[in-house]
């Protein structure tokens, strides 16, 4: 993967490249404000990276006026530090829900000034009804609130609204050495801790032009490749449950808990929580380890087949998913949508392909793509990255570096700074780290796929009825601890 | 009347165990259901502030009639205690109000789901009433009796024999009776999904003695309908009036093993399939409407079809 180049802009290129984004020149990956100064990150056609700076105190030309992906980052940004988009189209907060102490936390701190209700966006029209779900739901799920406005059973418009699970992670970034860093990174959002973890590391070890042992990539691949496993098979079973078709979730159930309790033998931790640290991972697999994890891939591999069948099969089940939440290529496009839920659209990104990083420049294999973009196709672009999790881990165990599993880090001598894109099982997350010369982090920015994935489902709900939200959600299976940072 | 009381809740915990059993779970005791319902009775009822009186009384109501109903079917003798004081469309009507004072009382409170609930319902009701009317004609014009007792006395005699409209009744009997019983596909009795709920989005705001209710009608509901298609449709083993005290014990014997099959039919085939859109759930009805419709007409046409 090239270095992203890192550049410091003018009002005039700023708005340039606000407009680029909407012309659908490059892609936005992410907006973060930091001291004194916003910032953009943004991918061309040809997978460049770019970096830009623009000095700020206070105010800053609305990047969501031209280009509507960046709003709810924009609304974060002014809600943690005070920066405020001039002209914006939604000047509503996001993150604060006026329950914090104190107003714009990481910018001029200010007292908590009363601020009116939260609106809602207004619907009108005849005979419409509102439906309020949550921040408390049902099931066992993390809280976020979804209004919805409906006519009889066909839904008009879904509002969101998150940030119930804000826990402050750029602030505790702030001034954090690497190794709490790291720490932190892991615990952002809990099915990606390994994605997380190795975004982070990638990015110190970019910043500090560090090379890595490559018995430890080959293990952190590993590591990342039974997260998608897992948490693949958990949603398509998920996914299925859903429809009421609980003979699905039992099997992919059973399947998933298989696959934890490998990875828990082979690592240590059924998550995978703190096994990869900066410079390398904390732990390596043994051969009782490796026999654990060969084990499961045959018994997966022996397995999966036949549930494909079944949900292939089974009538009423795919009269529930074809056709349903439709998301059109075109919007996939323009909101940078990763993982599944761009790919079920046509838009055919994969870091590992398209950035590649060690080791998945030296592996095999194709990234699925469909063209439909409904629930279905979610579903069966899932089904095939199971497929090519369980390639991809034959490759990696057959071919398993002997060797160090840690290279200690240099210390820095200089500030830098880096940008990283990794691939978790729901898409690209990004990651920018920006540390001082004694090696204390000065602003880390952890952006969750999420962030452009949550808005599509607000899009892709609209037309159809409320009774199918559950599937369609389940389709996304967006992260709301990955967002409400 | 004690009988179906005590069963109801049992022949749930039956069916959710051996759904239970078909996923390769363990599955909890047949005897959840009751040990839930005696639960819920010692606990504390929370009340919605702004529930009405119907709130309060709609639960006792709903469970009286569907008690009363399910006391009418035949169960292992004809001529019971009450068989010969309602019929089968008296038994329709009995559910019809439990059901329309269960939406209202999902309405009641004012919380969105409970009217999505309740207009989810009644929409499902308004085809299955009539669906489960014409089911009655087709039985009433074979039997020449709406009264349950002779309709299986005669299912029963060798005079009736293979009929074309009695298996289109039969048909549309256990669809009606999938919708009515809110099962899959037209709903999920396990879900916990407000949004896709239909018999449970009405009774959200529920809870102790008045949810305990409001789960026993429910149970009796579903007992009341496999007792009904066994009655009518497999009444071998019914006893008479009158006959021997064996008779009644093997009788008896008969009717558990109609139910257990009922239940276990149930649970393969909610196991196998998907729950469908609620705008097919019409389609799903209509069908079921049509099939009466067809066996009362061709029962017009020609009395031996």
């Amino acid at each position: 993967m090239g270095k992203a180049q890192i550049t410091t802009v003018t009002l005039a290129e700023w708005v340039v490249a606000a407009e680029a984004l909407a012309a659908g020149d490059a892609t936005l990956l992410s907006l973060w404000g930091a001291d004194g100064a916003v910032q953009m990150a943004l991918m061309d056609a040809g997978h460049g990276l770019r970096v830009l700076t623009l000095p700020t105190e206070t105010t800053f030309p609305s990047v969501a006026r031209h280009h509507a992906p960046a709003q709810r980052l924009e609304r974060t940004m002014t809600d943690l530090y005070g920066l405020t988009p001039a002209a914006t189209p939604d000047p509503r907060p996001w993150l604060d829900h006026g329950r914090w102490p104190m107003r714009h936390p990481l910018g001029a701190k200010g007292p908590v000034a009363p601020e009116p209700p939260y609106a809602f966006l207004p619907v009108e029209g005849e005979s419409l009804h509102q439906v309020a779900v949550g921040p408390v739901h049902a099931g066992i799920i993390e809280p976020g609130h979804f209004r919805f406005t409906a006519q009889g059973e066909t839904v008009v418009r879904l509002e969101q609204r998150l940030g119930y699970t804000h826990k402050g992670v750029d602030a505790l970034m702030l001034g954090a050495s690497l190794e709490r860093g790291a720490q932190i990174a892991g615990r952002v959002s809990g099915d990606s801790a390994v994605a997380y973890q190795w975004g982070f590391a990638r990015a110190v070890e970019t910043a500090l032009d560090a090379s890595v042992p490559p018995r430890a990539t080959a293990l952190r691949a590993v590591m990342a490749e039974l997260e998608r496993l897992a948490n693949h098979l958990g949603d398509i079973g998920a996914i299925c449950n859903d429809a009421a078709f609980a003979m699905m979730l039992a099997h992919c159930g059973a399947l998933r808990e298989h696959t934890l309790r490998a990875v828990g033998l082979a690592f240590g931790h059924r998550f995978c929580r703190d096994c990869i640290c900066p410079g390398g991972v904390a732990r390596d697999l043994t051969t009782e380890g490796a026999g654990a994890l060969r084990d499961l891939v045959a018994e997966v591999r022996a397995k999966f087949p036949a549930l494909v069948a079944l949900y292939d099969g089974t009538a009423s089940l795919q009269d529930r998913t074809v056709a349903t939440g439709t998301l059109s290529p075109a919007l996939a496009a323009r909101f940078g949508a990763g993982g599944y839920v761009g790919r079920a659209s046509g838009r055919d990104f994969d870091t590992r392909r398209d950035l590649p990083y060690a080791p998945y420049d030296r592996l095999s294999f194709t990234v699925p793509t469909r063209a439909e973009g409904d629930v279905n196709a979610r579903v069966w672009v899932r089904i095939h990255e199971v497929e090519q999790s369980l390639a991809l881990l034959s490759q990696l165990l057959d071919t398993l570096p002997e060797g160090p599993i840690h290279a200690a880090l240099r210390a820095p001598t200089e500030p830098s700074a880096a940008l990283t894109l990794t691939e978790g099982f729901r898409g690209d997350i990004l990651i920018w780290l920006a540390m001082d010369a004694s090696g204390t982090i000065t602003r880390c920015h952890l952006r969750d796929p999420s962030w452009f994935q949550w808005p599509l489902l607000e899009a892709v709900i609209d037309g159809n009825i409320i009774a199918d939200f559950p599937l369609c959600n389940k389709s996304f299976n967006c992260s709301y601890s990955g967002v409400d940072l | 009347m004690a009988l179906v009381i005590a069963l109801a809740p049992v022949l749930t915990g039956v069916v959710r165990k051996m759904k239970a059993r078909l996923m390769r779970r363990r599955g909890a005791s047949i005897l959840q259901p009751w040990r839930d319902i005696l639960r819920l009775m010692r606990k504390e009822v929370v009340l919605a502030d702004n529930a009405s009186w119907l709130f309060r009384v709609a639960p006792y109501v709903i469970f009286a009639a569907t008690w009363v109903a399910a006391a009418l079917v035949p169960t292992f003798a004809t001529g019971l205690q009450f068989s010969w004081t309602a019929d089968l469309i008296a038994i329709v009507a009995l559910l019809g109000s439990a059901r329309f004072f269960l939406a209202l009382a999902g309405m009641d409170v004012g919380t969105a789901f409970g009217g999505i609930g309740s207009s989810r319902e009644m929409m499902i009701a308004t085809l299955a009433e009539p669906a489960m009317l014409l089911i009655t004609f087709s039985l009433a014009l074979i039997a020449g009796s709406t009264q349950l007792s002779t309709i299986a006395e005669v299912m029963a005699s060798p005079a009736v024999g293979l009929r074309v409209s009695l298996g289109m009744a039969l048909v549309a009997m256990v669809m009606v009776a999938l919708a009515e019983n809110a099962r899959i596909p037209v709903d999920n009795p396990a879900t916990h999904l407000e949004l896709t709920m239909v018999h449970e989005a009405m009774v959200l705001e529920y809870s102790g003695r008045h949810l305990a209710m409001i789960e026993l009608a429910a149970a009796l509901k579903l007992l009341l309908y496999i007792s009904l298609i066994a009655c009518v449709f497999a009444p071998w083993g019914i006893a008479a009036p009158g006959a021997a005290p064996v008779t009644y014990l093997t009788a008896t014997l008969a009717y558990l093993a109609k139910l257990t099959l009922g239940g276990a039919a149930l649970a393969a085939f909610e196991t196998s399939i998907a729950k469908m859109r609620v705008f097919r759930v019409p389609d799903f009805l209509g069908a079921a409407l049509m099939l009466g419709l067809l066996g009362t007409l061709l029962l017009f046409v020609s009395r031996g079809l």
